[in-house]
């Protein structure tokens, strides 16, 4: 029957798209409902990107259960799913006798959480490892298993290879009743009227996680959201610090750290404010002090004229749980919660998803792996790293199999039509999407020279209207009003 | 009367100060060339401007003609003009100083091409 | 494919046109001009309005009508040209340089050249860089890219539309939205004094009561999917807004118009040294780089504000590359140029003693009443009086001929 599944998954962030790549290894049917234009829009597209080492999370709840399990499995999920992952290591860095002390708490928790390698160092060695770091430093909890990753690359190459797997995608569908039938299965609606029905509904909606579990009668936990402001800044900077750099923790937040990122900037950021807002993404001028004094005071070679571009986050922090995820069956059959996914979720995700596959087999869902299953994930070549060797042998080549390599669409980045293209291709048509997909306008000119280009290509590949392409869903249209002319009127 | 206008005549934008009476312009100083006075005098009595446009076009390879008024307008017709330019059309071949539409508005001045387009 | 030629023009604006031409009538052979874009003219196709020409041709012309003119001069040559074509690298070789360039008709090409003359212009400023607390919605972006979708596609970015920066790009899209139908309620300057010219405030903000706020800036933007308000808020000494002065203005379309920027990623790739105010390359008084058959002209060298002194020194610069091509010159003797507290830059940093000598200069702060001055060691040789004078407008001082035993130029505003 049309829109039945087994399983349906609502909300596609990492947590969504981790869940579904993994039960798309089994013989099951299953469905993402997401309510945005692309997945990752919510609050993973804001995420630092960290895959954590695990010695912040306290010892016998599920985040310390999940985190180092979770950062195990980003080797192989990163071979199979081409994104790009570096196990770069974290430092938290102390400054005085008080904060060595809570290195040592915190050295005490990571073996608790069985992370391995861990060490504490003294001021020599963490200046000798990271030269730019505060010469101030007293020392550090060193953590070499802690790494970065893109996170929306992440999630859309889970996505991708769970939908070549048979898993059905659908956006623009944002839930507005669940209910169930007398057969026992789920029947839910969305926005827009479309039905679906399910045995099964994974809960990894996220900020919305605990409206979603409102509508069949769950009410024990509110999201909260905490907001985050990061700063990215321009990838000359990027030679200053080759580790994550956190500072020693406040009490509601791991801190505002220095990040190097894979494809090249650095990250500043986050704050963390509790706000009521769920649609509070804006970047504030207090916030903007605050990371740069912190961030600051770890790497001093840090300035705010650095800044390429900021952005907000929000972090679907549980309330009433401690602040735990919220991961497993519920008081009502068939509905499992995936909900309260703050950090260290990112890192958690791939675990938390194999915890969900033996909860839903636990439950009655027959898991049997699928024969033709392909694990991994064909993407478009990325010519800017061939470019950045200089390689232009290997770089003619593939222009000669294919010209739309040679068409440069994004200058900053050097993001060609064929890459552009190949992610139109895997359903990004909104500009953000394709924005994450491929880099285009995250350069230094901030999508200035590319953002007509990629629009061109849009819609002579979809069709979609020039003034109907959006920056990221219905209402954020770039060009909305074409100019009537000629009609002599 | 005593005024102070900025000269538009070309990009240097003189300050001009200048003296006049309900008819005629008295005095004019500021000046860096000849252009001065003669902008003065009709910019206190009529002041004109140049319109610069864009006009649909059929058979080229953009959607797009630019185009502006070979001379200036009455500041008073300017929207009327520009009113006028949105009901134009153009076909392919034009040529950079073609004629899109003679005297627009009757207001003295071409509307001409400024580009070639094939 | 590889190419050999004598020159390679990287850019086919103003700047890479008038250079080649330039090259061409220096009596160079085998010149290419690379362009990005899918035609010749550089930003001059999307700048509509008139303003250009009226020093060289003695009209009045608009931006594609003067980009035209070029393009019919180089037509009657035989100088190559391939659109579509981006540069991607510089490599210095002994006997000259090999560019790599992306072509989308003809794939990968290795061009193998005696001389490359830089003239890829110049980006705008955006929103990251200026750090504008708020959201990220649809509906912001910089000017220019707003004056290509209104003038080359058709399509209004926005109907109620804030200006922030009053440099000449903001305010001809004042008057171009508005005269497409558009309200524009505010240009937004953090200055006291306009970045664009006079005329220009006159015949797209005055002629149309569009308010322009002096010593403003815009403190937040609202709105998730699309831009719905702006906050501006005037600015104290310390450019501090001054929050209790707040005021909201509803729009759904912010242009930004906060500065141009010299666009020398591959200057940099090719090892260029570039002068920190200009953002352009540093260069001797024969345009050539700290690389020697490296050349720069331009907005890619500085930012102009009249496209007349683009196609000037990029005649020059091509003149100089062309000797550089038939006798290797390189400039032995160089003499500094300084400048004055009140000078933010000038343009080249040295001169040749002995020949002619022609420096750009912007001032840093408008002036009344000043007098800019060009001392050769101890010795006035140019003084000029200026009633008004702004840092929005290029001055140029031409010097006949550097003394021989000069040591030393200055050049200051009194």
């Amino acid at each position: 029957m049309k829109n039945d599944y087994q399983v349906i998954i609502i909300g596609c962030g990492v947590v969504g798209a981790a869940i579904a790549r993994e039960l798309s290894r089994f013989d099951v049917k299953v469905a993402i409902l997401e309510k945005e234009a692309d997945v990752s829009f919510g609050t993973s597209k804001a995420n630092s990107g960290i895959i954590h080492a695990g010695f912040h999370s306290t010892k016998g709840t599920l985040m310390a259960k999940f985190v180092v399990p979770g950062n195990r499995k980003f080797d192989r999920l990163c071979e199979e799913l081409e994104f790009p992952f570096e196990r770069r290591g974290e430092l938290m860095v102390a400054f005085d006798e008080n904060e060595l002390r809570i290195l040592q708490t915190y050295h005490k928790m990571g073996l608790d959480n069985h992370v391995p390698y861990m060490e504490l160092l003294g001021k020599e060695r963490v200046l000798e490892m990271e030269p730019n770091v505060n010469p101030e430093v007293e020392g550090a909890l060193y953590a070499p298993t802690a790494g970065i990753i893109c996170p929306y690359e992440y999630c859309f190459a889970l996505t991708s290879n769970a939908r070549e797997n048979g898993v059905e995608l659908f956006l623009n569908k944002k839930v507005s009743w669940i209910g169930k039938q007398g057969n026992g299965k789920f029947e839910i609606e969305t926005e827009d009227g479309s039905r679906f029905t399910s045995d099964f509904i994974v809960n990894a909606a996220g900020l919305y996680s605990d409206e979603i579990a409102k509508f069949v009668g769950i009410t024990n936990f509110k999201i909260v959201p905490r907001k985050g402001e990061e700063y990215l800044l321009d990838r000359r900077v990027g030679t200053l610090i080759k580790r994550v750099i956190f500072p020693c923790p406040t009490s509601n937040s791991k801190g505002m750290l220095v990040i190097p990122t894979v494809d090249g900037p650095v990250m500043v950021g986050p704050t963390a404010m509790d706000t009521e807002d769920k649609n509070d993404w804006a970047t504030t001028r207090d916030g903007l002090k605050e990371v740069f004094t912190q961030a600051q005071k770890m790497v001093p070679g840090i300035r705010t004229s650095d800044i390429i571009t900021s952005f907000v986050g929000l972090r679907p922090a549980a309330v009433g749980n401690n602040g735990d995820f919220i991961i497993g069956t519920t008081t009502v059959s068939g509905f499992i919660n995936a909900a309260g996914i703050q950090s260290p979720g990112l890192t958690a995700s791939p675990a938390i998803a194999e915890h969900i596959r033996e909860v839903l087999n636990k439950e009655g869902v027959k898991m049997e792996l699928k024969r033709d299953f392909k694990p991994k994930r064909k993407i478009a070549i990325r010519v800017r790293h061939l470019l950045e060797k200089r390689d232009y042998s290997e770089y003619g080549n593939i222009v000669k199999n294919d010209k739309a390599y040679s068409k440069l669409v994004c200058r900053c980045e050097n993001v060609t039509e064929a890459e552009i293209v190949a992610a139109i291709k895997e359903g990004h048509i909104t500009l953000d999407g394709i924005k994450f997909a491929t880099r285009a306008g995250t350069g230094r000119c901030q999508a200035g020279f590319c953002t007509s280009r990629v629009m061109e290509i849009l819609h002579r590949e979809t069709g979609i209207p020039f003034e109907q392409i959006t920056k990221k869903g219905k209402g954020s249209e770039i060009a909305p009003y074409p100019i009537k002319k000629g009609d002599g009127k | 009367m005593k005024r102070s206008i900025i000269c538009i005549s070309c990009p240097l934008g003189c300050s001009l100060s200048v003296e006049h009476d309900d008819k005629i312009i008295i005095s004019v100083s500021g000046n860096a060339c000849k252009r001065g006075p003669v902008y003065a005098q009709k910019e206190v009595f009529a002041p004109e401007r140049v319109v610069t446009s864009t006009v649909k076009i059929e058979g080229a390879k953009i959607p797009l003609l630019p185009v502006r008024t070979d001379r200036s307008v009455s500041k008073d017709k300017m929207f009327e003009v520009m009113r006028e330019i949105f009901k134009l059309k153009a076909k392919a071949p034009v040529k950079r100083g073609d004629v899109i539409c003679k005297n627009i508005c009757n207001s003295g001045a071409d509307l001409i091409a400024t580009r070639t387009l094939s | 494919m590889t190419k050999i030629i004598d020159a390679l023009v990287i850019g086919g604006g103003p700047a890479g046109l008038a250079a080649a031409i330039s090259l061409k009538k220096n009596g160079i052979d085998k010149i290419l001009v690379v362009e990005r874009e899918d035609s010749l003219g550089g930003i001059l196709l999307q700048c509509i309005h008139n303003g250009f020409g009226l020093h060289r041709f003695k009209e009045e012309l608009t931006g594609p009508e003067y980009a035209e003119k070029y393009i019919e001069m180089l037509e009657g040559t035989d100088i190559e040209t391939m659109t579509g074509t981006c540069a991607i690298d510089i490599v210095n070789e002994k006997d000259g340089k090999t560019v790599y360039l992306m072509s989308e008709k003809s794939g990968l090409i290795e061009a193998k050249t005696k001389v490359v003359i830089l003239a890829m212009g110049c980006r705008e400023r955006n929103r990251g860089n200026i750090a504008i607390p708020g959201t990220r919605p649809a509906g912001i972006m910089t000017a220019g890219l707003a004056q290509k979708f209104v003038n080359r596609y058709g399509y209004m970015p926005g109907k109620e539309v804030v200006i922030l920066g009053s440099g000449d790009i903001g305010l001809i899209m004042a008057r171009r939205m508005t005269w497409e139908g558009a309200k524009v309620k505010a240009v937004v300057e953090l200055q006291p004094y306009p970045g664009g010219l006079n005329r220009n405030i006159v015949q797209c903000l005055n002629d149309y009561n569009i308010p322009l706020y002096l010593s403003h800036t815009i403190t937040a933007i609202r709105g998730n999917s699309r831009i719905t308000e702006v906050d501006i808020a005037p600015i104290n000494e310390y450019k501090e807004p001054k929050k209790s002065e707040t005021f909201t203005l509803t729009c759904d379309s912010l242009l930004l118009s906060v500065g141009l920027l010299p666009e020398n990623e591959l200057s940099q790739i090719a090892g260029v040294i570039l002068d920190k105010v200009t953002g352009g390359p540093l260069i001797d008084s024969n345009y050539m780089t700290n690389i020697p058959g490296v050349f720069a002209c331009g907005n890619v060298l500085h930012v102009h504000d009249l496209v007349d002194w683009v196609s000037e020194e990029s005649e020059a610069t091509a003149k100089a590359a062309a000797e550089y091509i038939k006798h290797q010159t390189i400039q032995k003797s160089k003499i500094p140029v300084r400048v004055g507290n009140l000078v933010r830059y000038a343009l080249p940093t040295v001169l040749e003693p002995g020949k002619p000598g022609l420096i750009s200069l912007r001032v840093i702060a408008p002036a009344e009443n000043a007098t800019l001055y060009a001392k050769v060691d101890d010795e006035i040789i140019y003084k000029k009086a200026h009633k008004k004078i702004f840092p929005s407008e290029m001055q140029r001082i031409e010097i006949k001929k550097v003394p021989e035993n000069a040591k030393m130029i200055h050049v200051y505003l009194e």
